[in-house]
This record gives C-alpha cells, sequence and structure tokens, in this order.
C-alpha cells in the first residue's frame, strides 16, 4: 500500500503537479504515515531523480523548477505533523541567498533556491540589490551556514568579494560558507576572491552546498 | 522594391497592443524612480505609493505616443546626417559593453582594456558597413565610476561616425551629455545634431528601475535620443510563448515612451531591445536563436504600426569562437533583422550572449551585413528590356558573349556586391597557395591590415583638449592621477 503511495509521490513531483503532491502529502497524513518516510521514501526519490535527468540532459529547466515547487508544497504540508510529533526533517543547513548590490538579475539565484530548498536546506532568499550588510546581517540572525551569492554583471560582480572580506573581517568564516554564481563567475574568479565554491547551475549549486554543510 | 519580412498579421498587432495597453493597467508597471512616478501620477496614471506599481491607462499612453517624433537622424562629426531613425532604414553597429574580447592568438578571452577598445574602433571606422559605431567593450583599465564616459571618450577621440552607447548611472549619463556638448558646440547643438544615442534597459517584467527611468527623463530633458532596449527572455522573465513575449515588450516600451514624453514631449525615442528566448537546458540568454531574431522581427511590426523608430540587437553568436555557429548564428539572424526594416541592428562582433567581442568577427560581419545590405536592395529594374536588348547582332552562341557587353561593365557593381577578400572564391589551387588559410585566419589579416592604415581623424583643437580636460578631471575625482596613455595603447599591438 505505502509502496505505491511512494511511488505517486515521487511521479508527482516528477510531472511537477503541485496539487496532486499536496493531496498525496494529506493522504499520507491520514493513513498515519511517519511525515518522514513519506518525505524520503516519496518525494525526495522524485527530486533526485529529476536532478539526474537534468545533469544527464534529460530534463530540462522548467521540469526542474516545477519539481522544486511540487516538492516544497508537501513538505509545507507535512513539517506542521513532524512538529506535532516532536520531530523535524533534518535540515540540511541553512542558506542566505542575494543577488549583489547593484545587480537586479536573479532568474539564476532564484533556480538555485527552489532546488536547494527541495534538496532540504532552509533557505533564505533575500532578493536582488542587497548591501553586504544586510546579507551578513540576514546570516548572523538565522545563523546560516551558507551565503550564496550571485552576480550577473561584470560591474557587479565585484561587490561578492566585498561581502568576503567582511566576514573575514568579522572574523566569520569558516563559520559560514560563501557559494557565488552568475553568468561571469567563473572557478578562477571563486578562488581569487577566496569563495568556498561555485557550480554551473543550480543542481551543481545543491551538490556544492552539500559538500560545504559535510553532507555529501 | 525593399523585400520586407512580416510574422504578424495586421489582426495580431492589433491584439498585442490590446493586450499591452490591458497590462499596463493590471499588472501594471513598477516604477522604481520617484520623479517618473510623480510624472505619470500627475498625467492620471494611479500610483500605488507602497509598491511602486503604476497603473497607466490607455489614453496617457495615446498622447505619449502622439508627440514622438517619427523620424530623426544622428550626425556624424562632420555634421552630416548619416544614419537614419524611421521608416524601413536598415543601419548596422557594433555590438556594446562587452566585458571581454577573443585573443585570435591564445583564443582566450581576455578582459578588456582600453587598447581593446581602441582596436575595435579602430576596425569599424573603416568598415563602411557599419553606420555607427559602439562603445563596444568596458575598459576594465578605468574606475567602474567613469566607465561609461571614457568608453564615449574614446569613440569620440578616435572616430567621426555616429556612437551608439548608453550609461549605467544617472550621474554618467549628464556627464556623457556634457561631453557630446563640448564637441558639438553646446548643448543646443548637440541637440540640433545629435551624434550619439543612448540605451535605456527597462528590467524585464514590466519593471522600469530606477535608474533606466532616471535617465530617459535626463535624455528626455537635454533632447539627445534614447533607445529603449527591453529584453524580454521568453520563459523565464517573460511569457514563454513569442506572442506573449512581444505583448509584454509591447507594455514596457509603451510605459518607457510614455515617461520619456512626459518628461519632454517630443524629445526622440526608438522602439528597441534584446529579446531573447531563455535556454531551458543552460538557463542561457541565446543571441543566435532564430527565435530570438522571431521577436525581434515581431515587435518591429509593432513598433511600425504606430510609426516608432526600431532598433534590435542581432548578428551576434553565443560561440565561444568565430566558428562555423558563428557565422551560420550572425548571418542568418542578421539578414532576419534587415529583412524586418529595423534602423538600427547591434550586435555584431559579438560572441558569448553579447559578453565577448571580437574585431576578427566584425571583419567577417562586415560582409554578412553587405549580403543582406545586397538582399535589401532587392531585385532592381535597371534596363529597358528585361533581356531581348541584350541580344544584339553580336551575339555568337559563346559563354563569354556578355563580358564583352559595356552595359556588363555598367552594370555589374550595382547588381553584385563586390566580397573583401574575407570570402574564398578562389581555385582550390590559389587557395592553397595563398597558406589554405579559413575565414578566421583571412579576417586576421584583414584586422592588421585596418589597424596599419587607420589614422586618428582631425578634431577641432580646442575642442578636442576640453573633452581631454573633461574626461581628466572625471578620472581624478575617481582616484587617478592620469587617464591610461592613449599613445602606449596605440602602439601597444593587441593580440597582434
Amino acid at each position: 500500500m505505502s509502496e505505491e503511495l511512494y511511488k505517486q509521490m515521487a511521479q508527482s513531483i516528477i510531472e511537477g503537479e503541485k496539487e496532486i503532491a499536496i493531496e498525496l502529502a494529506k493522504k499520507s497524513i491520514e493513513l498515519n504515515m511517519h511525515p518522514l518516510d513519506t518525505i524520503t521514501k516519496g518525494f525526495v526519490v522524485g527530486v533526485n531523480y529529476i536532478g539526474d535527468q537534468f545533469g544527464a540532459g534529460e530534463a530540462f529547466l522548467p521540469e526542474l523548477v516545477m519539481a522544486g515547487e511540487a516538492m516544497k508544497a508537501a513538505v509545507a504540508v507535512l513539517e506542521p505533523e513532524l512538529l506535532k510529533l516532536g520531530e523535524a526533517r533534518e535540515v540540511m543547513g541553512r542558506v542566505v541567498l542575494a543577488t549583489v548590490e547593484g545587480d537586479i538579475h536573479e532568474i539564476g539565484k532564484t533556480l538555485v533556491g527552489t532546488m536547494l530548498s527541495a534538496s532540504g536546506f532552509e533557505v533564505t532568499d533575500l532578493g536582488v540589490d542587497q548591501p553586504a550588510e544586510k546579507i551578513i546581517g540576514k546570516a548572523l540572525e538565522i545563523d546560516a551556514q551558507i551565503i550564496g551569492m550571485s552576480a550577473l554583471l561584470t560591474t557587479t560582480m565585484i561587490r561578492q568579494r566585498e561581502v568576503i572580506e567582511e566576514l573575514d573581517k568579522e572574523g566569520l568564516r569558516p563559520r559560514i560558507k560563501v557559494m557565488v554564481g552568475g553568468a561571469p563567475i567563473t572557478k578562477d574568479w571563486a578562488e581569487k576572491i577566496k569563495a568556498d565554491g561555485t557550480a554551473e547551475d543550480a543542481v551543481g549549486a545543491v551538490q556544492l552546498a552539500k559538500k560545504l554543510v559535510g553532507k555529501e | 522594391m525593399q523585400p520586407k519580412l512580416t510574422l504578424l498579421t495586421d489582426d495580431i498587432i492589433q491584439r498585442i497592443l490590446d493586450e499591452a495597453h490591458q497590462l499596463l493597467l493590471k499588472p501594471g508597471v513598477k516604477v522604481n524612480n520617484d520623479e517618473a512616478r510623480e510624472l505619470l501620477a500627475s498625467a492620471g496614471a494611479q500610483v500605488d505609493t507602497e509598491t511602486n506599481v503604476v497603473h497607466i491607462p490607455e489614453q496617457i499612453v495615446r498622447k505619449a505616443l502622439e508627440s514622438v517624433p517619427r523620424e530623426f537622424y544622428l550626425y556624424d562629426y562632420d555634421g552630416n546626417p548619416t544614419v537614419k531613425y524611421g521608416g524601413d532604414a536598415v543601419h548596422f553597429d557594433p555590438g556594446s559593453s562587452g566585458i571581454a574580447m577573443l585573443n585570435p592568438e591564445t583564443l582566450e578571452h581576455d578582459t578588456t582594456e582600453t587598447p581593446h577598445l581602441l582596436k575595435l574602433i579602430k576596425v569599424a571606422e573603416q568598415l563602411p558597413q557599419y553606420d555607427a559605431q559602439s562603445t563596444a567593450v568596458v575598459c576594465h583599465d578605468v574606475p567602474q565610476s567613469i566607465q561609461d564616459s571614457y568608453r564615449l571618450y574614446l569613440a569620440l577621440l578616435y572616430s567621426k561616425k555616429p556612437i551608439v552607447t548608453g550609461a549605467f548611472t544617472n550621474k554618467t549619463v549628464n556627464e556623457m551629455i556634457d561631453m557630446l556638448a563640448i564637441l558639438a558646440g553646446g548643448r543646443d547643438a548637440s541637440r540640433e545634431k545629435p551624434r550619439a544615442i543612448f540605451d535605456v534597459c527597462p528590467a524585464p517584467p514590466l519593471i522600469w528601475s530606477n535608474f533606466a527611468s532616471g535617465n530617459l527623463i535626463a535624455l528626455a530633458r537635454a533632447g539627445i535620443p534614447a533607445e529603449i532596449v527591453s529584453v524580454p527572455l521568453a520563459g523565464a522573465a517573460a511569457p514563454v510563448t513569442l506572442l506573449g513575449a512581444v505583448t509584454q515588450h509591447t507594455a514596457e516600451c509603451l510605459a518607457g515612451i510614455t515617461i520619456h514624453q512626459l518628461a519632454k514631449a517630443g524629445s526622440p525615442i526608438v522602439w528597441g531591445g534584446a529579446a531573447c528566448i531563455f535556454d531551458m537546458k543552460k538557463g542561457a540568454t541565446p543571441m543566435g536563436a532564430v527565435e530570438t531574431a522571431m521577436l525581434d522581427c515581431s515587435y518591429a511590426q509593432v513598433a511600425k504600426s504606430l510609426n516608432m523608430p526600431t532598433h534590435t540587437y542581432l548578428g551576434a553568436t553565443d560561440s565561444k569562437l568565430v566558428d562555423a555557429q558563428a557565422g551560420l548564428e550572425s548571418g542568418i539572424t542578421a539578414m532576419i533583422g534587415a529583412l524586418s526594416g529595423i534602423n538600427m541592428i547591434s550586435g555584431s562582433g559579438m560572441l558569448d550572449f553579447l559578453s565577448c567581442h571580437s574585431a576578427e568577427k566584425l571583419v567577417i560581419d562586415a560582409e554578412g551585413i553587405a549580403m543582406t545590405k545586397r538582399m535589401i536592395a532587392g531585385v532592381q529594374l535597371h534596363t529597358e528590356t528585361l533581356a531581348t536588348g541584350f541580344y544584339d547582332d553580336n551575339i555568337n552562341f559563346k559563354g563569354g558573349d556578355f563580358l564583352k557587353q559595356r552595359i556588363t561593365m555598367q552594370l555589374f557593381r550595382k547588381e553584385q556586391h563586390l566580397p573583401s577578400n574575407v570570402i574564398d572564391r578562389d581555385s582550390m589551387r590559389n587557395w592553397k597557395e595563398a597558406g589554405s588559410l579559413d575565414t578566421f585566419a583571412r579576417a586576421k589579416l584583414i584586422v592588421d591590415g585596418l589597424l596599419a592604415s587607420y589614422s586618428r581623424p582631425q578634431l577641432d583643437e580646442a575642442k578636442e583638449q576640453a573633452l581631454h580636460t573633461f574626461m581628466l578631471a572625471l578620472a581624478q575625482k575617481a582616484g587617478m592621477d592620469a587617464l591610461p596613455s592613449l599613445e602606449n595603447a596605440d602602439k601597444e599591438k593587441v593580440h597582434t
């Protein structure tokens, strides 16, 4: 019985069917299934599958995003149940995301946010045009392990360095790890500004984040 | 008859305009500039002071559209009108604001500095296919706060052609307007015969940022032409359908024109963009995609239904090298742009999603442009009879008969575009003897030749000195002791 339901859950994520995912999550509660099992044996299987498909060039961004949104919706239904049980889904880590000051391009960063939360990270997305003090302030407030910064313009990518220098000055690293991304961002740049890593796409960003929190 | 490519019926154009007006009301446009919101509010638009969203009724937009000039010219240094915005005139200029340049020896994308920009300007100056220069690459050897002004400064010193430029802040746009006035002999003269046009970019979806709106207002008041570069990314920052994205583009342009004309009715403004689809595998913005060109052709038709001057970004490639992909994407999209009758087509020379420039590609693209120009010149009637007049008593039923005719000598240059040496039409034997060079290698030779034959235009000495003093003051304010030495930059043989 539950095996069949797990399959349907994974399938709802793969097809990006948010409403169906919510229904299945509710149904699992009615059936007294353990919410953690529902997540890890059901929905997460779908997220992993679509992530692999994307990496293999078989799935495309709309499918990835819809899967991520469906996952978030399903987890939102299950989280109150976990709390009732006095348990919590293992949070992979807490991440603050932002597009740096002077830059208003956030498609890539939003994608990363969706995939990170779908993969079990707690994501606070500050949005675009964010100065260093706001990014760092939020990271301290929520005790984040990771700050992720995007920049699309070469004129704004230097702001990534400013945030890192500020973190260093405050002695907040290596407590807080830094991921950088965006069209002009290369591995060389990430190394040069002493970031903890960069990735080419949202799936790569999830792998990197897992590595940074030691949960590969 | 200029051949035209059209993708939309009149019916669909009307529906695009209708829905664009609906979008301007609901959800409205986010205008993150106090003055722009005040202008819109005082014209009768409803402003949500909390979200900065403005709901713009159709009659305000209609009024703005009435006061827009239907055509205007850009002028060269000597005051000749050389670029016509309006009607179906077609011009090309190199792409703008690259951050890297292809090193033809290492094939690396080098970070651009003064010598790179000078190289591009010198090459484009001597290629007649480019009716205007652009401020093609960012010079990373000067502080960021003066990079916009500095690019324009170099273009003004090294070129006589009109210039397509832009500014990333409100402060710099005013400095650049001042620089143009110095060479023109005052702000009035600069308004009378504008030398440059400024790209101004709304942010998709439906956002006019603080600095973009501010630039629209500053340019309108100075009477210097503005060019809206709306960039719907179909499937990410705009609807996935081409028609949906064109409708959003229309709404963004209409909102921009309204702000601009409210600031100063009658100031010149262009319906332009760098629309493109969103690549669903790489999350990229492909400039070489055929759908990108289809978006541009479509929005140009919408603009033309309103008698607006037009601009677009085509003739570029997403390839990292000047290779077969570069050739086919640049050639096909340039042809679509020309057949769409778009007044200014920016993008030539550019690789890698408009981030990297190449002087060699500029040379090759010039040939593509020449082909598009030949195409839109159309099939012409040169003679009284079409053919019978050619068959006189000297016809011997031999292949060379027509080579001996005077009319062949008189007309062949009109009928045929004569390509530069970048195009190979040699015999196999000759081609081998010349070194078996491919297109890129031939382009490198032509670039070398153009750099060797270049000489800087003679400008009025006093004006040039004033321009230099102005730029130096900006540089010093930005913390530099002196500007990069142009003598050294001239001598430095970038990549060659």
